[in-house]
């Protein structure tokens, strides 16, 4: 796997410089969007984590880059959504693998090319850092989601996720 | 996992249908592709048709296309029509621990094929197609991937 610093610079930029689909911009996160992020999320879910958010960004917002990604998606000047990302080494036993947990496009404008355009950028940053395959997790009850990334390709992978419930 | 023959010929003709949504096609040349009884699979138009999930037209160059969006049809639309997939009632002979024990195991399995089901488009299963991932397993050269959008 590649080292951070310039590889991650380069990897993002060369992900998020170009202009996509009728003028979406995909870049990686500053700190002006984490209000952004934080409102679309309670917005979405519900439920407000600023907290969360702040962290995040903090640990993919800024050092770490060459593993962690944190993009954002938008429209002549508008935010219209954002995906984070990072590669993991070795959890589980697995080989070094993109992982997603998070994506998110305002409501308003799905079905727009938006989230494509984040997970096509975020596949490009994992695929520059050296992995060849990309993994997330996702409620069974959310089809939505669920469609999404099956849309983009993702079948069910070689792990199941098991829990139980701690008395 | 095995579905039942008629579940079958419907996801054939849907999504021979879905791959062209503006083109007609005849059940013959349906059935004649996939090697399928044309009297089970007109029945089976029928009730995609009940179900507005394809329309027919009559006539010459009559034949089938596909009414519903297939961005948004999912193979659950689809095998809903013709066979349960739901969790199933609990039965009077698994009313024991061990019985109740089988069944969370066996809703597990329907919860996770009920998502999978769910989840997958039309438009998915055709990429699925396209892409043709078995076709590695068979040695065969896999075509180059197109950039998709959602």
């Amino acid at each position: 796997m590649a080292s951070e610093g310039a590889l991650s610079r380069r990897a993002i930029r060369a992900a998020a410089s170009a202009e996509r689909g009728a003028g979406l911009n995909i870049r990686p996160a500053a700190l002006a969007d984490v209000p952004l992020v934080i409102a679309l999320d309670e917005e979405v879910t519900g439920l407000a984590k600023p907290e969360y958010w702040r962290q995040t960004f903090d640990r993919f917002g800024g050092r770490g880059r060459g593993e962690r990604f944190f993009l954002v998606a938008e429209r002549q000047g508008r935010f219209e959504g954002f995906i984070v990302g990072e590669i993991r080494a070795w959890e589980f036993g697995s080989p070094p693998c993109g992982w997603i947990f998070a994506i998110q496009v305002r409501p308003k404008n799905r079905l727009r090319g938006v989230g494509t355009e984040l997970y096509t950028a975020l596949c490009e940053c994992f695929r520059r850092a050296g992995v060849t395959s990309v993994r997330t997790m996702l409620a069974r009850d959310n089809p939505t989601i669920l469609s999404f990334f099956r849309s983009q390709g993702m079948m069910a992978g070689p792990f199941i996720e098991l829990e139980t419930t701690l008395l | 996992m095995k579905l039942q023959k008629a579940t079958s010929f419907a996801l054939f003709a849907v999504l021979e249908l879905a791959a062209d949504p503006g083109r007609q096609l005849a059940a013959a040349d349906i059935a004649e592709k996939y090697g399928i009884s044309l009297h089970h699979l007109a029945k089976v138009l029928r009730d995609l048709a009940r179900a507005g999930i394809v329309e027919s037209a009559r006539g010459v160059g009559g034949g089938y296309r596909l009414a519903g969006n297939p961005k948004r049809l999912t193979l659950a639309d689809v095998i809903e029509l013709f066979e349960p997939i739901e969790k199933k009632e609990m039965t009077e002979e698994e009313a024991t621990d061990v019985g109740r024990a089988l069944r969370m195991v066996l809703d597990e399995i329907d919860e996770h094929a009920l998502a999978t089901f769910r989840s997958i488009t039309l438009s998915t299963m055709l990429k699925i197609v396209a892409g043709r991932p078995w076709a590695s397993a068979l040695g065969e050269k896999r075509p180059k991937k197109r950039a998709a959008r959602a």
